[in-house]
């Protein structure tokens, strides 16, 4: 608890506060590209390149 | 000869680093001169040496050398840049031989105090250090450079970018080497575990892997493969947070431009903190997201399969990356460290088994429809056991980061177990199968001199491992549970030095697993030597297939 309300103590406990849902939002998106079924091709492809270069 | 229309001219990297390198050597004999101390002197005059070494590698390189440059293309196919892989391999193979040898000689000092020798250049606290700097940054991270100058390369389908550039990385890294090893035996360290090398050495090291990250990004920038490879990822991974850890835990104030000696910008519990966030993700990126690197490239192309799944790998990146780097407070448990940063610190600890058994999963699984190439393979079946240590160890550790459990094993011998399941099984192995691989195809070879010696380093090694862990379990265990044990009348029950006789025994089979961990190493070198210089022995069929039974 601060006693002192500032622009400096909210923007630090915005920035404290926020990063949680931010990178777990972040974290989420990525886990979503992943599954994405569009995506599937391009991932297949990419699992066999150790096997197919020159 | 085929251009002869090419002026030959020095480039701009050549002369500028000439100059740069002779204006150092002449600097270096100055602070030699001026030095305070000795150790500084002898580095200074070393720095000075080799500063020199390098102008005159660079001039005759370019006399020797055609007027043009290497091609980026032969034929229509990448011109791989070979060189320095080939140096930080051997140099790996080097580093390893000597960092097992200290290890086994510490080992025996702990068993047999005599063998100090009343030195102080071989103590114990002197040849600690020296023996995991040999290991982890000297051996892990030669095959570290190697291969990822390797796989980048490959997957990439494009030279490695430089010309100059590689040979500094791997050269000025094994400088760095040197100095930081010589600086232990002389006394100089700043006595941070994993981080001893003075601030000298940081600076240094400092360049080194600025122009290591930019030769791997200027690399993957000119790639003709348009998806960039996951094992790219774990290697850039790797680069990108060991620069941020190396800079976070090393401003310090020297004494002297002209000494060893320096202090820490902070001290007490923010300098532990800063200690072990950078000591615990040197594990979680030195010692896991390059060697998973490897995994990625190594197993599916000796195993002749995909990737298991290629979902699956992009999700344990992004977990270990996400998780990782919060996991450091575990090494403070019961410190002044405030006890919401130590729950913290465990919580993202346990959390961490989820990216671990699935990198595990994915690594294993890669061989389906191969299995059968175990029976065979010996390279493959060191790369496949390594993941399986790798699981292993990544689930110890989660356990001995929750508090009760660390109550009980911390400062015991079990961390030292917990640490060597990690370091030769997974790290170790799964070196030795990604060098096993490297090797012939750096060189040029058909396969490997002799599969034969390979399946006796593997058992000789994993008898070795199973010795040493076997014997810091149940000794680290032991250990405390004698230092919490309490008599009826509250007294504690037993002496310190009682709790060292204790240990007596299995320092002793832990020195002999140890050895054996060497002798595997020296049938390694020997194979290699071979298949270097003559290549493939017998016909790659070592026993005759029979049905399973």
């Amino acid at each position: 608890m601060k006693a002192i309300l500032t622009v400096h103590n909210l923007a630090s406990d915005l920035v404290t506060t926020i990063w949680t849902p931010v990178f777990v939002a972040i974290f989420l998106a990525i886990v979503a590209y992943a599954f994405w079924p569009r995506n599937k091709a391009v991932f297949d492809k990419a699992a066999h390149l150790p096997l197919r270069e020159e | 000869m085929s251009q002869p229309s090419i002026p030959k001219s020095m480039t701009i990297g050549e002369s500028g680093l000439a100059v740069v390198f002779a204006v150092t050597a002449f600097l270096c004999v100055i602070a030699s001169a001026k030095a305070l101390d000795a150790p500084f002197a002898f580095h200074a005059a070393l720095s000075a040496a080799a500063s020199l070494a390098a102008v005159f590698f660079i001039v005759n390189r370019y006399f020797e050398r055609p007027a043009a440059l290497p091609p980026q293309e032969i034929n229509g196919r990448p011109n791989y840049n070979m060189g320095p892989i080939k140096f930080s391999a051997f140099m790996a193979m080097f580093w390893g031989i000597a960092g097992f040898l200290v290890g086994l000689i510490i080992a025996s000092q702990l068993a047999w105090p005599a063998l100090n020798f009343d030195l102080p250049w071989i103590s114990f606290g002197r040849l600690r250090p020296l023996h995991t700097s040999a290991v982890i940054f000297a051996f892990g991270g030669n095959v570290l450079v190697a291969t990822s100058f390797y796989v980048v390369q490959k997957s990439c389908r494009a030279r490695l970018a430089g010309d100059l550039a590689p040979w500094f990385v791997v050269l000025g890294y094994n400088f760095f080497i040197l100095v930081a090893g010589t600086g232990y035996l002389l006394g100089v360290t700043q006595s941070k575990e994993y981080a001893e090398p003075e601030w000298y050495a940081d600076l240094w090291l400092t360049i080194v892997w600025v122009v290591y990250l930019l030769v791997f990004l200027a690399t993957i920038f000119k790639r003709k493969e348009p998806h960039i490879f996951v094992a790219n990822w774990f290697y850039l991974a790797f680069i990108v947070t060991i620069a941020v850890l190396h800079l976070g835990n090393n401003p310090a104030l020297p004494v002297s431009v002209f000494g060893s000696k320096s202090y820490v910008a902070w001290g007490g519990i923010q300098d532990a903190m800063f200690q072990w966030w950078y000591g615990h993700n040197a594990v979680g990126f030195f010692l896991t997201a390059g060697f998973l690197a490897i995994m990625y490239y190594f197993i599916p192309k000796r195993a002749e399969r995909p990737i298991y799944s290629y979902r699956l790998s992009i999700i344990h990146f992004w977990a270990l990356i996400f998780l990782y780097i919060w996991a450091g407070p575990h090494h403070l448990h019961y410190t002044a460290l405030p006890d919401w940063t130590q729950t913290l610190g465990m919580t993202f600890s346990i959390m961490l088994w989820m990216p671990s058994w699935g990198g595990m999963i994915n690594g294993l699984m890669t061989l389906s429809g191969a299995w059968d190439k175990l029976r065979t393979d010996p390279v493959l079946r060191m790369l496949v056991v390594s993941v399986a240590f790798y699981g292993m160890s990544t689930f110890e550790g989660p356990m001995m980061s929750i508090k009760v459990v660390n109550s009980l094993s911390h400062y015991t011998d079990w961390t030292i177990g917990h640490v060597h399941s990690g370091a030769l099984g997974w790290v170790g192995f799964v070196s030795f199968g990604a060098l096993y691989c490297l090797v012939p195809w750096a060189w040029n070879r058909k396969g490997l001199y002799s599969l034969k010696l390979v399946n006796w380093h593997f058992w000789i090694a994993t008898l070795g491992i199973v010795l040493y862990i076997s014997a810091m379990w149940v000794s680290g265990i032991l250990q405390g549970l004698m230092w919490r044990a309490y008599t009826s009348l509250g007294f504690l029950e037993y002496s310190f030095i009682e709790t060292v006789e204790a240990m007596h025994p299995f320092y002793i089979i832990r020195a002999a697993g140890g050895g054996l961990f060497l002798i595997g190493a020296l049938i390694m070198a020997y194979n290699l030597w071979m298949t270097v210089r003559v290549g493939e022995q017998e016909a790659q069929m070592p026993v005759a297939l029979q049905p399973a039974e």
